[in-house]
């Protein structure tokens, strides 16, 4: 049996992202020294939305990198075959810069250290810093996010599904609860 | 998929995801450190028992800018000239815990034949007169950047297309992707059974260029005029040779492909050669970035859906 709860509609999402973009500069000061990377794929619509709300506040529209950690997960081989890599990130947006690193859910954290992995590749950032929409914990590293769009506690074996306008057609995330059997995905 | 021996037997959806991930592995040699982690910790080796240094550097390139470690084992100075027959050669690579074997070999079907007895990818980079995959992959993807498509497209392969590996990938792939394909060369070095593909043979290098979105010239393997399939050298530029005039048979946006290492001044003059209608250096380029695609694809790409 399947049951979904809704837990942000469109407004809300609206809101989490301009509350985060607020806390982005007042961390830093300012966005002169900040640049955003998405976590592809639903990481680089959040990362592109934020920039445009800084760009709103600040008036300074920080650079926006798109990151695919294909190449650097840990379980590659037990995923389906799919063209990996379609990553955009250029020297100057990491080098000597604060990167604010944007994704969907944060989870076990292992796309994050993946992400972390790779950035390295591209410089050496003054500082990274997570963004993410929704927190459900069961962290399997030691990771947290600087800005939270939403906490959620989750049990492991529910699902959530965040869904933005540009892939998906809707802003808005809910949970899937799997009642009956249970157990470990 | 398990191994890549041919592209004939390699479907078109299968061809664009590799070039699709090829396409995608481009960004990593733009990038200031080149070497991701995804092969870490496996294996490749170059098995070569023809010369070549553009091929086996590429694969050398791809498998180290993806994390494996590669080597080369080349017949001289090996055990193969001490008598070892190939099979052993193979059996005792993979005895080593090598994950996989990159071979090219003068004989046709070879990397067929190792495929059958090891359980561990092969990857043919060039067998006889039968195929060279990688080169027809590099070719298509290279063709796609520079027109945006591959279907449609009329593509004129020029040269010794009979003893051409790289004519048989590149029309496989290329009648695979939806383009057309035409041939042209000296009579006897051009194969009628081409003409059951679809492909358009002729004599006539204008012929063949007409309409031509691409074309790819062959390198004039000299050993032929020894052995008299080929006038001199000067004949055959003068009648089968890309030359600015010649060129011109062909659309006029039309790009020039060559798979190296070029004689200057035979099959193609130097001026088209160093010209921004020859896309030889991006063939390159893609060549790295298509050797990475397959490694990743076979050694740690997932699994088939």
């Amino acid at each position: 049996m399947k049951q979904t709860a809704l837990l942000m509609d469109a407004d809300a999402v609206r809101r989490a992202l301009m509350r985060i973009a607020h806390e982005i500069i007042e961390r830093n000061h300012g966005v002169h020294a900040v640049s955003l990377v998405g976590i592809r794929r639903r990481g680089v619509p959040l990362a592109k939305r934020i920039a445009a709300n800084l760009v709103l506040i600040e008036d300074e529209a920080p650079p926006v990198g798109i990151l695919d950690i294909g190449l650097y997960r840990d379980d590659l081989a037990n995923r389906p075959f799919t063209p990996v890599n379609q990553t955009s990130i250029q020297s100057q947006m990491i080098d000597k810069r604060v990167v604010v690193l944007v994704d969907d859910v944060l989870f076990t954290g292992r796309t994050v250290r993946a992400a972390l992995d790779a950035l390295s590749d591209f410089g050496r950032p003054k500082a990274i810093q997570l963004a993410v929409l929704i927190d459900r914990g069961h962290r399997e590293l030691p990771i947290r996010p600087d800005y939270v769009g939403k906490n959620v506690p989750t049990a492991r074996a529910e699902r959530i599904h965040v869904e933005v306008q540009e892939v998906d057609e809707i802003d808005r995330v809910y949970v899937e609860k799997i009642t009956g059997s249970g157990g470990e995905e | 998929m398990r191994d890549l021996v041919t592209l004939e037997n390699l479907s078109a959806q299968e061809m664009v995801n590799l070039l699709d991930l090829a396409q995608n592995m481009t960004e990593i040699l733009d990038r200031p450190l080149k070497k991701v982690p995804t092969l870490r910790g496996k294996a490749v080796v170059n098995l070569f028992f023809e010369p070549s240094t553009r091929t086996r550097n590429s694969f050398e390139l791809a498998g180290k800018y993806l994390g494996a470690d590669v080597i080369n084992v080349q017949p001289s100075g090996s055990s193969v000239e001490k008598g070892e027959t190939l099979w052993d050669t193979a059996l005792n690579l993979s005895e080593m815990a090598v994950d996989g074997i990159v071979v090219r070999h003068q004989v046709s079907g070879v990397p067929q034949q190792l495929a059958e007895i090891l359980d561990i990818p092969i990857i043919n980079a060039g067998d006889g007169s039968h195929e060279h995959p990688t080169q027809g992959l590099l070719d298509v993807l290279t063709l796609r950047q520079a027109k945006g498509r591959v279907d449609g497209l009329k593509v004129a392969i020029v040269g010794d297309v009979l003893h051409s590996r790289v004519a048989r990938s590149d029309i496989w792939a290329l009648i695979a992707l939806g383009a057309r394909v035409s041939v042209a060369g000296p009579p006897n070095l051009l194969p009628d059974t081409f003409e059951d593909l679809g492909v358009e043979v002729t004599t006539d290098l204008c012929e063949a260029l007409q309409d031509a979105d691409a074309v790819q010239v062959l390198r004039l393997q000299k050993e032929r005029q020894s052995t008299g399939e080929i006038p001199s050298l000067w004949e055959y530029r003068l009648r089968w040779g890309l030359t600015k005039t010649s060129l011109k048979c062909a659309k006029p946006d039309a790009i020039v492909l060559h798979p190296g290492p070029q004689n200057r001044g035979v099959e193609i003059d130097s001026d088209i050669l160093d010209s921004p209608r020859a896309w030889i250096l991006q063939q390159v380029k893609n060549g790295v970035a298509v050797r990475m695609a397959v490694l990743f694809r076979l050694l740690g790409g997932g699994q088939d859906e």
